[in-house]
């Protein structure tokens, strides 16, 4: 078998980054968890976790360089997962802090959904639905996956849409180009599917 | 399509124990309260609830220590209730890994807790539980203390009402009256309380057959708790959830 591929978790304390790190250790992966960008140019793959407000993580990120070594990581060809406001870090800009600039690797900006009509946060179980075959997302097309979220990304290249989820309409779940991935759910709390998606992700950075 | 509604079983722990025996028998140590929520994971639970009722002041330790390992087994978001007193406790229980915290009588008595509880890590970590008994025949609720030991006097709707304002996300509504009788949820309380607030309602206490959960749903509950049903009952998840979806009601499957 294979050296067991070694993953960095971006630690910059925002949120659980404890689930992330036990269901990546529990589909197979040699787990990092690092304040330092340093180890995370050194990995083999990198998932940034995050959860709380926009600008707090983002100044998080920056404060510990972490947005330096984040962009070079994709630059450089690192397979890259994003999760939860993971993903929308890496977008220009959110609603939720609008003098916060975002580490712009994607194109385009997060939005708020629409109260009054819907609940937000939009948390629970709900369905995925894939606009583009992608190896992260294998077999996951229809599967149900754990939210809590109150802003969503509006990619800027509509090429970089690959999943989406109905909530009082259709909004982005899932975005990515080339060697990075990020979804909006929580797949360390998505059961099977979930396990299933960080499965993937192994094997798509083993390829690579 | 939208949110699923959550079937949520809930275990009762105490030093670090599941306090009742279950219909399990495959399990390695049916006692281990991890190893049946991993269970409950695989059989399709959308949730887990763990009361920690352990009575001494180590509660705060033995709660913590039960968020830290069920997060190496457990791939479901999961509440952890009981030993929650401060904004410091549910920090610890958070970064144990649990997603959310329920409070019940620290609520009662620093209602601020869950102002605070929001602000810092979001209204959708604070579940503020509430033990609601009927008063009489139309004269609305009243909020218990201590498993139903102790009256507070406060009407259960102002205290709901009051909940939702200093930021609490979710209610767990539990009936004093109907827990432990299988006869079915309180519907008139959890639809009484839907009209009146906005946050979702996790029904709690009554469950005995799925057409109770049907009808909780319908009366405006999001997610349904229940505890013997699961643990001893002929139910399992897959169960419940088929006997739902064969409602119209929209379950993850």
């Amino acid at each position: 078998m294979a050296e067991k591929l070694k993953v960095a978790v971006v630690d910059y304390d925002a949120g659980n980054t404890l689930s992330v790190t036990r269901a990546l250790k529990k589909v197979g992966a040699q787990v990092e968890l690092t304040p330092d960008p340093e180890r995370v140019l050194a990995a083999d793959a990198v998932v940034l976790p995050g959860v709380g407000a926009f600008g707090d993580c983002v100044n998080k990120l920056r404060e510990r360089g972490m947005d330096g070594a984040c962009r070079e990581a994709y630059v450089s060809g690192k397979p890259f997962l994003g999760v939860c406001v993971g993903l929308q870090v890496l977008f220009e800009g959110s609603e939720e802090s609008p003098g916060a600039e975002g580490l712009g690797i994607l194109s385009g900006r997060v939005v708020r959904f629409k109260t009054g009509v819907l609940k937000v946060p939009h948390m629970g179980w709900n369905r995925l639905g894939l606009v583009r075959e992608h190896p992260v997302l294998a077999g996951l097309d229809g599967e149900f996956f754990y939210y809590v979220h109150s802003y969503y990304p509006k990619p800027g290249e509509p090429g970089d849409l690959l999943g989406q989820t109905d909530y009082g309409g259709l909004f982005c779940a899932v975005a990515g180009r080339e060697n990075l991935v990020a979804v909006q759910f929580h797949p360390e709390k998505s059961s099977r599917a979930g396990l299933r998606l960080y499965k993937n992700f192994l094997e798509w950075a083993q390829k690579s | 399509m939208g949110l699923c509604i959550r079937i949520i079983p809930c275990l009762d722990v105490a030093a670090g124990r599941v306090v009742k025996g279950t219909k399990f028998k495959d399990l390695r140590d049916a006692g281990d309260p991890v190893e049946l929520a991993a269970l409950y994971d695989h059989e399709g639970a959308d949730e887990i609830v763990f009361y920690d009722i352990t009575a001494s002041h180590e509660r705060r330790a033995t709660a913590t220590e039960l968020a830290r390992r069920a997060a190496e087994e457990v791939f479901i978001p999961y509440t952890i209730g009981g030993g929650v007193r401060t904004v410091e406790d549910m920090r610890a229980m958070l970064r144990a890994g649990a997603d959310k915290v329920s409070i019940n009588s620290a609520a009662v008595k620093n209602p601020d807790l869950m102002n605070k509880g929001a602000e810092r890590f979001g209204s959708q970590c604070v579940v503020l539980s509430v033990d609601a008994k009927r008063r009489g025949a139309g004269s609305g609720w009243e909020v218990y203390l201590n498993g139903g030991r102790v009256n507070t006097g406060r009407d259960a709707l102002e205290w709901l009402v009051e909940g939702e304002k200093r930021g609490a996300g979710e209610f767990v509504l539990n009936s004093m009256d109907s827990d432990g009788m299988a006869t079915g949820y309180d519907l008139d309380l959890i639809s009484v309380v839907a009209e009146r607030t906005n946050i979702p309602i996790i029904a709690s206490g009554g469950a005995g057959h799925p057409d109770h959960m049907v009808a909780a749903v319908e009366a405006g509950a999001s997610a349904v708790l229940a505890a013997s049903i699961f643990h001893f009952g002929e139910w399992s998840i897959a169960g419940v959830k088929e006997r739902l979806a064969e409602s119209g009601i929209p379950v993850r499957r």
